[in-house]
């Protein structure tokens, strides 16, 4: 391989590495001789389910202390790449902090970022990054022109996470350089919304709703249905804005990435920015009143009629089979 | 408390985006106007220099043709003025470059709070604000879904997986807010009159000492190796409900062994 050292900046969330994080790992494999993570905190507890899936060294940059990862993780990196021990890419998840994380890394190397990557491939000797642009309709190839280490902030659900089978990492001590006023920003409180069934990024059977169920109290039917499918609820961003549901049921551009096997698009239009979190389900059903909806040119079944009439009557009779 | 906003000008979202075939950028030609994104940046700005009781607004934008539609209406919902960077030599920069001229017009200001948008309508990099931080050194908090100036710190709601933390960070800082924070204002008659005689400060990359090898193409050190159509998903079934739509799903969902 022409790539010899991928870092992936693993996400670590009560000591194991989140899915994002495996699904960047399996990629790199394919990529680069070696593959290395980063993490800050629980290194040693994480080291047995990254090495299993390819990474044999952790970088713990050890506990923040409540400070955001952005600065000590990208200083802890930007040491290693100034002593010559660093990588020949970085691959980040994006996600909050993932992308912190990217942006001052990039300031401390001076080198750009490829953002919303939803492919790596080796190309001459380098990478080449694929992007879906204008809500997936389009696919750029992007590839880094100068020298030092290429910097992707990879979208979730872009690769399969797969297990190499390898070695518990060896984990090896990365504390960050003093960043300063840069990392004065400390976390007081963390508020954990409670959820009911699957996560929305994993589960099965994903049930979405939109404007098109007209009022906050009609998401109860989205949640029953979801229920009864031993699926997760999720949303258009019009309805999270609007106060109907918490941000962290949005599906799309800029909330979650879902690819379930059964998608549900209930009062969705299907605008891009809706689309580009959903159009790889392996199935999808909308329910819309306007047959020139969006969302329809993507269903493999689309119903067209009012959600108040179809929902409740599906709900019925899925009772009726339990 | 003096505030700085950062707002990008964009493209209509409402016609469709096109690249420029040659350069592969984005068509930028026709008029340009405020990125909903940042509408509540402007907003949530007014509001904390009206909670501090004292302070302004300052808006910075980079765009081309010295465009200045956008920063209009975001000083017709209150901003006091605006700095606007544009130079042929920007054409084709990146987000880091952006960030470059963005931080330098930024330090003119000095501003105690620098607001962003998450992400831009555009480009949706996302990476700006916080390359910004960088540059100039400041602390950063992401994805706020509520933000309040406490004495010379600023109390932030961070969005998480999980649900959101509580986050406090020293003044200065770049914060970056999230769409929905708050509800941006409808710029008022007397708003927009008053929007036309108030300061725009037209700058080039040589007026902020920066280097064109920094910016534009150059400065990018990336390039597009291909542009193409993305797999196209084919429709499906429809069916339209006349009373029995929903045993057509059930169908479908017992074809697909879900239930
Ligand atoms: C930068 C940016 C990022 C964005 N990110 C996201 C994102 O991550 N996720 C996202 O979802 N959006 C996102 N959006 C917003 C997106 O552009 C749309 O505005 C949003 O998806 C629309 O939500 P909706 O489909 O619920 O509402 P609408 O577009 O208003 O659609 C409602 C639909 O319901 C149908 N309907 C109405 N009544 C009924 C009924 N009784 N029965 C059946 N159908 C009915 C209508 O025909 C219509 O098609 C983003 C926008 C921007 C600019
Ligand atoms: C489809 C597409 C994909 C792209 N992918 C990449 C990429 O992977 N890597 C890369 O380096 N560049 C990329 N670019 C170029 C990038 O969009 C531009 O360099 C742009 O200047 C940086 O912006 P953004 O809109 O992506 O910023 P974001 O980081 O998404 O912007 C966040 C916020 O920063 C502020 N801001 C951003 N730009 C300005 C401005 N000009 N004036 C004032 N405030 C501003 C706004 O508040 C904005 O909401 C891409 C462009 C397009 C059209």
């Amino acid at each position: 391989m022409t790539i010899a050292k991928i870092w992936v900046v693993a996400e670590v969330v009560d000591g194991a590495p989140t899915t994002t994080s495996l699904e960047l790992i399996s990629q790199a494999r394919t990529l680069a001789d070696t593959v290395e993570a980063v993490v800050w905190g629980d290194g040693a507890t994480a080291a047995g389910t990254l090495g299993e899936y390819g990474a044999t060294t952790v970088h713990d940059v050890g506990d923040l202390g409540g400070a955001l990862p952005g600065s000590p993780v990208a200083a802890s990196i930007a040491a290693a790449v100034a002593a010559g021990t660093g990588p020949d890419a970085v691959l980040l998840p994006a996600t909050y902090d993932g992308r912190d994380v990217a942006g001052r890394l990039s300031v401390k190397l001076d080198r750009p970022v490829l953002t919303n990557v939803i492919d790596l491939t080796e190309s001459d000797g380098g990478l080449a990054s694929q992007h879906a642009i204008f809500g997936g309709a389009e696919i750029l190839t992007t590839r880094f022109t100068a020298e030092g280490p290429g910097i992707f902030v990879i979208r979730a659900k872009s690769f399969a996470a797969e297990p190499s089978g390898g070695a518990p990492a060896a984990v090896a001590a990365a504390p960050a350089p003093d960043t300063g006023a840069s990392n004065a920003a400390r976390i007081v409180a963390r508020h954990v919304e409670e959820r009911t069934g699957p996560k929305l990024d994993e589960a099965a059977v994903v049930v979405s709703g939109g404007r098109g169920l007209g009022e906050k109290e009609n998401y109860v039917l989205i949640e029953q249905l979801a229920g009864l499918l031993h699926g997760a609820a999720g949303a258009s961003r019009a309805i999270v804005d609007a106060g109907w549901v918490p941000y962290s049921h949005q599906v799309g551009q800029t909330g979650k990435t879902v690819k379930p096997t059964v998608y549900m698009a209930c009062g969705i239009s299907g605008a891009t920015q809706h689309m580009v979190g959903m159009k790889n389900s392996k199935n999808i059903l909308a329910i819309n009143k306007d047959q020139d909806a969006p969302i329809f040119q993507v269903a493999d079944l689309g119903i067209v009629g009012d959600v108040h009439k179809v929902i409740p009557k599906l709900i019925e009779a899925l009772q009726a089979r339990s | 408390m003096n505030v700085v906003v950062c707002v990008k000008q964009i493209p209509d979202p409402a016609a469709p985006p096109a690249l420029d075939p040659g350069t592969k950028n984005l068509v930028r030609d026709g008029k340009l106007i405020l990125d909903d994104s940042d509408a509540y940046g402007v907003e949530m700005a007014l509001q904390l220099v009206d909670a501090a009781g004292g302070g302004e607004v300052t808006l910075v934008s980079m765009a081309p043709n010295g465009e200045v539609s956008g920063l209009r209406t975001a000083l017709a919902m209150g901003a006091a003025k605006a700095i606007l960077i544009s130079d042929p030599a920007l054409a084709g920069t990146d987000a880091l470059g952006t960030a470059k001229v963005l931080a330098a017009a930024i330090k003119r200001a000095e501003p105690d709070l620098i607001l962003a948008a998450t992400e831009s309508s555009d480009g949706y990099t996302g990476t700006t604000p916080v390359q910004i931080a960088e540059l100039l050194g400041l602390p950063s908090v992401t994805f706020a879904k509520k933000v309040e100036v406490v004495g010379s710190s600023v109390k932030v709601e961070r969005q998480t997986e999980a649900g959101y933390d509580e986050v406090e960070c020293p003044l200065p800082a770049v914060v970056t807010v999230t769409a929905g924070v708050v509800e941006p204002r409808y710029p008022s008659f007397k708003g927009i009159m008053a929007a036309k005689s108030k300061p725009v400060d037209n700058l080039t990359i040589a007026d902020l000492g920066l280097d064109a090898g920094q910016v534009g193409v150059a400065g990018s050190r990336q390039e597009i190796t291909e542009v193409a159509p993305a797999e196209a998903r084919a429709a499906g079934e429809i069916v339209v409900d006349e009373g029995e739509g929903h045993l057509r799903v059930i169908e479908f969902l017992e074809q697909l062994k879900v239930i």
